[in-house]
């Protein structure tokens, strides 16, 4: 088997590494606020900043009325996320700017792989019963299965948070393991909704686990969630990986989701993994952005970046 | 521009982020750059005309000249803060209220401005001075201004001590001044600041902002100038009180100094504090607290989290993180906003820096840098750890006061209080697990006003800072914090460090002490001319005294009964061999006392030392030896109002009088034992900031001449309730009172060397103990030349002294009893726990 640097095959369930895992709230929470007063972005660094944080999108439409109409839109704006005469003027024309991935539920995974074909876009399916990941076990592995088929190369799956707040860590290993197999060459993205894990150190454990059972990405949140991607919560998995990767040589990537619509917050995002994982995750092979939202004012700072005016919505094209 | 973004967004590396320093300049500008004194609220110039320069020390270029004060310019802001006194101190509180918030609304209004001149006078990265240093200032004025407001109902019957004298260090220079100025203030005192000569401007500023706040002139006043400027304040007999923030050393010239003054004094000093990591911690989290423990304000900072202890089995692990979290720190121009630490203050400090660390490398520790370098330009250094250091290298004793980390592990919980409180100083340590029961066990522990768990180097104004040991005395923020510019007259109530030989006597209920001219060792007689052996002191001499038996040839001689030293529990003979007579005021003897010298105080202060569980005994337990002192004081209160009759030759009722005022005193203090609380600070973060107040240790005590029991159990209670053990020094005059204590205090379950009482000539045995650097407190109730003696000899450790020369009334409880007394045998230990899971 030939090691795919950008998939982690997992490792055997180790209770023992878990059960060590200490996570200090008040000091997490430290660190995430004064990292941001540490560290600043500006200008021509910025604009470039966020052009890389375009290229981390994984551009999302989970609506209950989406149609292929919509989901077509979507991926128009995938191929071309900034006005052309923008990129243009900030002499990044020849970058090929284009998102992460596109993310839809399964319904939707066919019509945008067909949208998206020839642009190396991949598509992500969320999965397994999204958002709250109760159907049955069966049902979920099918579902997967399906997406894959129908052309999604990247699985985002939901755990059980039950196996997660009763500490059943062998039955979410198994769980996690069993979506990795079924994904077979699709990349695994496990979302963990930290928002219903209740604490930092259940956050981290989880993380782990997902990460031994295979987990390509780790995933704050479905954006369903009453919390979602926080720094504190983001910092804790971004710790977990970077252990991960030290004891086992497997790195795995980080996907915030849910709540980051602002220019402002992806550079704050991105800031976190380079200061805590380094250049290696400022990539969209271990770093996406679940948003929707975020990208038109990404755009409106492009266009303040390259003509020193703040920009309007409506100035951009819409998805 | 173009071609830069499409390279950043290949390498994704930081560009510069720059805070403009046009308007801090355009300031600096506007004053010609150059500065006078601030006095009355109008600049002047040094009378003599001198000046120096400040500059900025990431670039060496100067900012301004600022004015050398000398000692006309001291004596002209010394009688303006003396004229201003009377104003501001008959202010009503809230008006008073009202000054010191709208100082802190001008601090906000010119945050910015503050912020940018502090990063370029200090060379602080912006982000610091901007998120930390001028908030936390504007919030210290706001806090005091609730303390104005309360004062009167806080502390009824205190009042302010006057014209206050303050020097603070270049570290933080504007926060320095906020913690010393609104307090002062905030009491009812004027001052006179002067800030640090590498770092004037922000002080400067301050006093343009404090006019434009409205402060009346001559409240705050504002002297610039080197050390030499600094003595001349000290020395000024126009201020009430000198507070100190600064190093260790100069602590120790300013408490010699003002010795015998009657100045009051405050010392917050330096120190080597322990970071100390168990192996539940949280880690990653220990990684960030130790950034912000030793590489907050490139380490030049007095409560930096310098010695990192580490317990053995995850040193690696640790060291390997903080290495890789060591390579991607950031060091450059302060005013970048992308920087973790800028400039060290000047030439001078990183030459001393760098001299540290070629020391510790030459004595064989292992020194460790990241990767990358300093900037060559102006005064970097790099983030440094240490590994491979004893508890022997210079850089484990010394502080450095710079961003240079030692490295220690330890086996045990025990072997890590050990290792952490291996040095005379004790400002603040950090204790990081997931383990509540081990963290709060291990916090008490640590000798050290200010323990961090699990977090480091937090602020606020609503929690006292200051240290224990050599890191001096009283308390910055929070109530205790107030005690040190306030004034009880009922008593000399305050911080430690105080003094009052001034003071009269409210009425002399007991006659004045009469002079005994039998008794060889005159007590009047300045301490350090008194050598504490008897060589001067007439033991015994040729138609000297005689018992009242001797009188009568057909008496039955009583039983003689030999007065002992007490140490450790036990009746001692002093080393001296030598006994000293004790005249009854009819002049026969009344018995004769061991002459006490210097190696009997070493044996007490071992003693003492060794009986230090008694500050862990609980409140109760120690209420219940004191009642049962008192019991047995009881059962022989005639034996002693018979003795204090002979003694001192008032009349029994006086004797029994004073025996009953003992035993209503060991009642207060025993009922006091369980009740000096602490407080839960309301600071701003999600968890307790507890202020717990814990005994100081082994005390000294010198008691009065006058009410010679009621005098000694007065301050050896108040001592002992806190949970201090106690070498006590009686009445040289009437010594029998305290010889016959001792077997009360033999029939009262007292453990060994909690109460020790050395006979002989009080002042050298004063001075003795004042010396002794195992000796944590010395308390002084004797005469104007003790106190100086005194306030001196405690140099050596900065011990606390309370001095309280003259006459009082140790039958008034106003006078003779109280939280006053609590306050000098306790010190604060603030304990901040954020908690969240």
């Amino acid at each position: 088997m030939t090691l795919d640097p950008f998939r982690n095959p997992g490792i055997p369930l180790d209770l023992e590494r878990v059960a060590a895992i200490r996570v200090n709230r008040s000091a997490v929470e430290r660190r995430a606020a004064s990292l941001l007063g540490r560290r600043s972005v500006k200008q021509a660094w910025q604009a470039a900043w966020l052009l890389r944080a375009i290229t981390c999108i994984d551009l999302t439409t989970l609506g209950g009325d989406d149609t292929p109409g919509n989901v077509r839109r979507l991926c128009a704006k995938a191929r071309r996320p900034v006005r052309a005469d923008l990129l243009e003027a900030l002499g990044a024309a020849h970058l090929g700017i284009r998102v992460g991935a596109v993310c839809v539920y399964h319904a939707y995974v066919a019509e945008a792989a067909d949208a998206l074909a020839g642009s190396g876009i991949p598509v992500a399916a969320v999965s397994t019963g999204f958002p709250a990941g109760l159907s049955p076990m069966a049902e979920r592995i099918r579902e997967i299965q399906a997406s894959v088929v129908a052309g999604a190369a990247e699985i985002d799956v939901v755990i059980t948070r039950a196996h997660v707040l009763t500490g059943h860590w062998q039955a979410l290993y198994d769980e996690v393991r069993a979506f990795r197999e079924a994904c077979g060459a699709a990349h695994l993205k496990v979302i963990l909704a930290t928002g219903e894990l209740g604490t930092l150190g259940n956050v981290a454990k989880a993380s782990w686990v997902a990460m031994m059972a295979g987990a390509d990405f780790i995933k704050t949140s479905t954006g369903k969630e009453a919390v979602n991607a926080t720094l504190p919560v983001g910092l804790v998995m971004a710790r977990q990986i970077r252990a991960y990767q030290e004891e086992t040589g497997f790195a795995v990537g980080f996907k915030p989701a849910g709540g980051i619509r602002k220019a402002k917050q992806c550079l704050d995002w991105l800031i976190l993994m380079k200061e805590e994982l380094g250049d290696g995750w400022l990539h969209s092979e271990r770093f996406r952005f679940g948003a929707s939202g975020l990208l038109s004012d990404i755009e409106r700072q492009l266009e303040h970046a390259a003509t020193g005016y703040y920009s309007a919505d409506q100035r951009h094209p819409m998805v | 521009m173009s071609s830069s973004i499409a390279e950043t967004f290949a390498t994704m590396a930081y560009g510069p982020a720059p805070e403009g320093s046009g308007p801090a300049l355009d300031w600096i500008r506007a004053h010609d750059g150059r500065f006078g004194h601030w006095i009355a609220g109008a600049w002047r110039p040094s009378v003599d005309g001198r000046t120096f320069g400040t500059a900025n020390p990431a670039t060496g270029v100067q900012l301004a000249e600022v004015a050398q004060g000398g000692p006309a310019d001291v004596d002209a802001a010394v009688a303006t803060a003396h004229a201003a006194l009377p104003a501001w101190s008959g202010l009503s509180d809230h008006a008073r209220a009202r000054h010191l918030y709208a100082l802190a609304r001008e601090i906000q209004k010119h945050a910015r401005l503050l912020a940018v001149l502090e990063s370029l006078d200090n060379g602080k990265p912006l982000r610091e001075s901007r998120d930390l240093d001028i908030p936390l200032a504007a919030r210290h004025f706001y806090h005091h201004a609730g303390w104005a407001q309360l004062r009167g109902a806080e502390f009824p019957g205190h009042e302010p001590l006057g014209v206050v004298g303050q020097i603070i260090p270049w570290n933080f220079p504007l926060l320095m001044l906020a913690w010393k100025v609104a307090p002062a203030l905030a009491a009812g005192n004027t001052v006179v600041l002067k800030p640090a000569e590498f770092t004037p401007l922000s002080a400067l500023c301050f006093a343009e902002i404090s006019r434009q706040a409205g402060l009346p002139p001559g409240v705050f006043n504002l002297l610039t100038g080197d050390g030499e400027t600094g003595k001349l304040l000290v020395e000024h007999s126009g201020v009430a009180k000198i507070a100190f923030t600064g190093s260790t050393e100069v602590g120790r010239q300013i408490r010699v100094a003002t010795a015998g003054s009657g100045k009051k004094l405050t010392l917050e000093l330096g120190g080597k504090s322990p970071f100390i990591v168990f192996p539940d911690a949280d880690l990653d989290s220990v990684v960030e607290g130790v950034v912000d423990a030793i590489w907050f304000n490139q380490g030049q900072v007095c409560c930096a989290g310098s010695r990192l202890l580490v317990q053995e089995g995850i040193a690696e692990p640790l060291l390997a993180k903080l290495r890789a979290r060591m390579e991607t720190l950031r060091v450059g121009s302060p005013l970048d906003k992308a920087v973790d630490m800028g400039a060290i203050i000047a030439p001078v400090q990183l030459e001393r820096i760098r001299a540290l660390v070629a020391q510790g490398a030459a004595e064989g520790a292992r020194l460790w840098q990241p990767t990358w370098a300093v900037p060559s330009e102006g005064c970097f250094y790099p983030p440094s750890l240490f590994t491979d250091v004893a508890p022997a290298s210079t850089i484990a004793q010394v502080e450095i006061f710079g961003p240079v980390l030692v490295a220690m592990t330890f086996r045990t919980p025990a072997e890590a209080v050990a290792l952490a409180n291996n040095t005379p100083y004790g400002l603040a340590a950090s204790v990081w697990s997931e383990s509540l029961s081990l963290a709060l066990d291990v916090a008490p522990k640590l000798k050290a006003g200010v323990v961090w768990v699990n977090c480091s180097n937090l602020f606020d104004a609503a929690a006292g800072f200051g240290g224990y040991r050599e890191s001096g005395f009283g308390r910055e923020g929070g109530r205790e914090g107030m005690f040190a510019y306030l004034r009880w007259p009922g008593d000399v109530a305050g911080s430690t460090g105080d003094t009052d030989p001034d003071r009269v006597a409210v009425s002399a209920v007991n006659p004045v002490v009469p002079s005994n001219p039998v008794v060889p060792s005159n007590p009047m007689v300045p301490t350090d001319a008194v050598s504490p052996s008897p060589a001067d002191a007439v033991i015994l001499r040729p138609g000297g005294p005689s018992p009242a038996f001797a009188a009568d040839p057909d008496a039955l001689p009583p039983i003689d009964r030999t007065s002992k030293l007490y140490i450790g529990g036990r009746q001692q003979r002093s080393d001296s061999g030598y006994s000293r007579p004790v005249l009854g005021a009819d002049g026969v003897l009344l018995g004769q006392v061991a002459e006490g010298n210097r190696k009997d105080i070493r044996n007490a202060v071992e003693a003492a030392h060794a009986a230090s569980g008694w500050g862990a005994a609980s409140g109760h337990a120690r209420a219940q030896v004191l009642y049962y002192i008192a019991e047995n004081l009881a059962s022989r209160a005639e034996e002693f109002a018979a003795r204090l009759e002979a003694m001192t030759g008032q009349d029994r009722e006086a004797g029994q009088r004073e025996v009953e005022a003992s035993i209503a005193r060991l009642f207060s203090y025993a009922a006091w034992a369980d009740k000096h609380d602490g407080a839960v600070h309301q600071v701003p973060i999600r968890g307790v900031t507890l202020a717990m107040n814990e005994p100081i240790g082994v005390m000294g005590v010198a008691a009065p001449e006058q009410s010679p029991l009621l005098g000694l159990v007065s301050l050896a209670a108040p001592a002992m309730a806190m949970g201090n053990t106690v070498v006590a020094l009686p009445s040289e005059a009437y010594p029998l009172a305290a010889t016959d204590f001792y077997s009360v205090l033999e029939a009262s379950d007292l453990p060994g060397g909690v109460l020790n009482v050395v006979t002989g000539p009080k002042a050298a045995l004063a001075k003795v103990l004042a010396e002794h650097l195992d000796v944590d407190a010395f308390w002084w109730f004797g005469d104007r030349a003790g106190v100086r003696t005194i306030e001196a000899a405690s140099a050596g450790n900065l011990k606390r002294t309370w001095c309280a020369a003259g006459d009082r009334d140790w039958l008034d409880a106003a006078q003779g009893e109280g939280r006053a007394f609590l306050r000098q045998a306790t010190q604060v230990k603030n304990i901040w726990i954020p908690y969240g899971d």
